[in-house]
């Protein structure tokens, strides 16, 4: 029940914060971070209700900076940053290998002309800059690792009011005016309409030296921090992939619900995967990840047996829903699954609804 | 620190255990056990009539984080369950020792209470680990 303890850990500039505030620590990734700062379920509520801090410092921010770097990104994702047309604006994305699988999946910021900045998970740190760096080396682009960025996510209905209310001004002014999916720089701070939670907010990179300043002014301002237990239930919700989990290298995009970020046409563009992802689309593609809804009592966890007409499938992750009071899981599963099926849970088989992979997002059920 | 009642037996699996005026006992988890799961949302009880031995796993206690096995502290049958917590699991959360309580057991040999762990080596173990 307890955290295994692992030396090698890191912490975030935050870390004496959460232990301040009565975060409960356990490795995540190789870093010491809060799981929850005592009831998972009520931070996952003030959230949804109110507004909620999230210390995401551990994530790698990436800047890709050069002549012809719009080119190699145009290359290394599979959504096509030439999307970007202002500066700031987001682009989700996934990275693939040469199979077609999901390397990970990343944000692409446009900050401008000859540097755009990713980020890219923790727990997938050193073999994304391994392929980043062997990729880009036929480019003429620099990569170069952020580490002394601290990031703060902000999340939920009330976030952006009390985040601007103790903001620096300028970077308050910039906040303020930002549409969703976009980002402003002001000096060393960046901040982004982005999240992962499904509900409003902001994602903040600023120096780690104002971090621990900026995170006890949104404490006072009624941002609550929010553990790493809440973020999974937030974007379980939400929808959103885990990587590892709901993808890895072994799956590609097409059967793990990120379709929509491929960037198909133009049909010129030659991204990496391309033809194997081309491939799968036309031989019709098998499976599916959809969304699943447990009937019966009891909760979804990732990776238990699903049984369905047309075949077998898995699910990826799972879980109690807070804001649906019911268990719900991503899954993996033959295309032509139908409208219900059963999941295997300690021998028993039990009734699940099969619906779109979203459940929850800005306050109101999806179902 | 969590809350040890010195009252109740233990086992190092986190059960508590307390000996009743009628022979039976009342099997619960410890405030220790709740707070390292969070949350509770979902039990499945054992079955009322049911035998079991000694380290069985009877039931499963699920946070919004995991799943956990509960076992049999104690050879016995299952006499009663506690069905308010079908409804409302949290109960465990707010209440392990009174309102949380699991399922009564009827013991094969009420001796073997002695077996369990006391509150100060119960206590004891929690530090070490």
């Amino acid at each position: 029940m307890n955290p295994v303890e692992n030396p090698m850990s890191q912490k975030t500039c935050l870390y004496d914060n959460h232990i301040q505030h009565g975060g409960k620590i356990v490795d995540f990734a190789g870093w010491q971070m809060p799981i929850n700062y005592g009831s998972q379920v009520e931070e996952h509520h003030q959230v949804r209700t109110d507004a909620g801090m999230f210390d995401v410092s551990h994530m790698t921010v990436i800047d890709l900076q050069g002549n012809s770097v719009k080119s190699f990104l145009q290359y290394l994702l599979a959504n096509d940053v030439d999307k970007l047309k202002s500066e700031g604006k987001a682009l989700y994305s996934a990275m693939l290998n040469t199979d077609g699988g999901v390397i990970d999946d990343l944000i692409v910021y446009y900050m401008n002309d000859e540097w755009f900045r990713m980020v890219v998970n923790a727990a997938t740190r050193d073999k994304d800059l391994a392929w980043i760096n062997q990729q880009a080396a036929a480019f003429e682009v620099s990569v170069t690792e952020r580490p002394e960025l601290a990031m703060i996510a902000v999340q939920g209905p009330n976030a952006r009011e009390k985040a601007i209310s103790v903001l620096p001004t300028d970077v308050a002014q910039a906040a303020g005016e930002l549409k969703r999916f976009v980002g402003a720089a002001s000096g060393e701070w960046f901040i982004a309409r982005t999240g992962y939670t499904g509900e409003d907010g902001f994602e903040i990179m600023l120096p780690e030296s104002a971090a621990t300043d900026l995170w006890e002014a949104l404490s006072a301002a009624g941002v609550k921090p929010i553990g790493l237990g809440a973020r999974d239930t937030l974007r379980l919700e939400a929808g959103m992939n885990l990587y590892g989990t709901d993808m890895d290298e072994t799956t590609s995009p097409l059967i793990s619900n990120l379709g929509w970020t491929i960037a198909w046409e133009p049909a010129t563009r030659d991204f990496i995967g391309r033809d194997k992802i081309t491939a799968e689309k036309a031989e019709g593609v098998k499976q599916k990840l959809v969304g699943l809804v447990l009937q019966d009592k009891g909760v979804l966890r990732g990776h238990m047996k699903v049984v369905c007409a047309a075949g077998e499938g898995e699910t990826t992750s799972g879980s109690f829903s807070p804001s649906l009071k019911q268990s719900i899981a991503l899954a993996r599963v033959p295309a032509d699954i139908g409208e219900c099926c059963e999941v295997e849970i300690r021998g028993k088989l039990l009734n699940a609804k099969v619906v779109k992979p979203v459940f929850f997002r800005e306050g109101k059920s999806c179902l | 620190m969590s809350e040890v009642p010195t009252d109740l037996r233990y086992t190092s699996s986190h059960e508590w255990v307390r000996l009743e005026e009628d022979g039976t006992v009342t099997i619960g988890i410890t405030d220790h056990a709740q707070d390292a799961l969070g949350d509770l949302v979902f039990i499945e009880l054992p079955e009322v009539g049911a035998d079991m031995a000694q380290g069985d796993a009877c039931c499963v206690v699920e946070s919004v984080k995991a799943a956990s096995d509960i076992y049999m502290p104690i050879t016995g049958e299952v006499l009663d369950t506690n069905q308010a917590l079908v409804d409302e699991p949290e109960i465990i959360n707010n209440s392990a020792y009174d309102d949380g309580w699991i399922f009564k057991v009827q013991p094969d040999d009420v001796d073997d209470i002695e077996q369990l762990m006391d509150a100060s080596s119960y206590e004891a173990e929690l530090e070490d680990e």
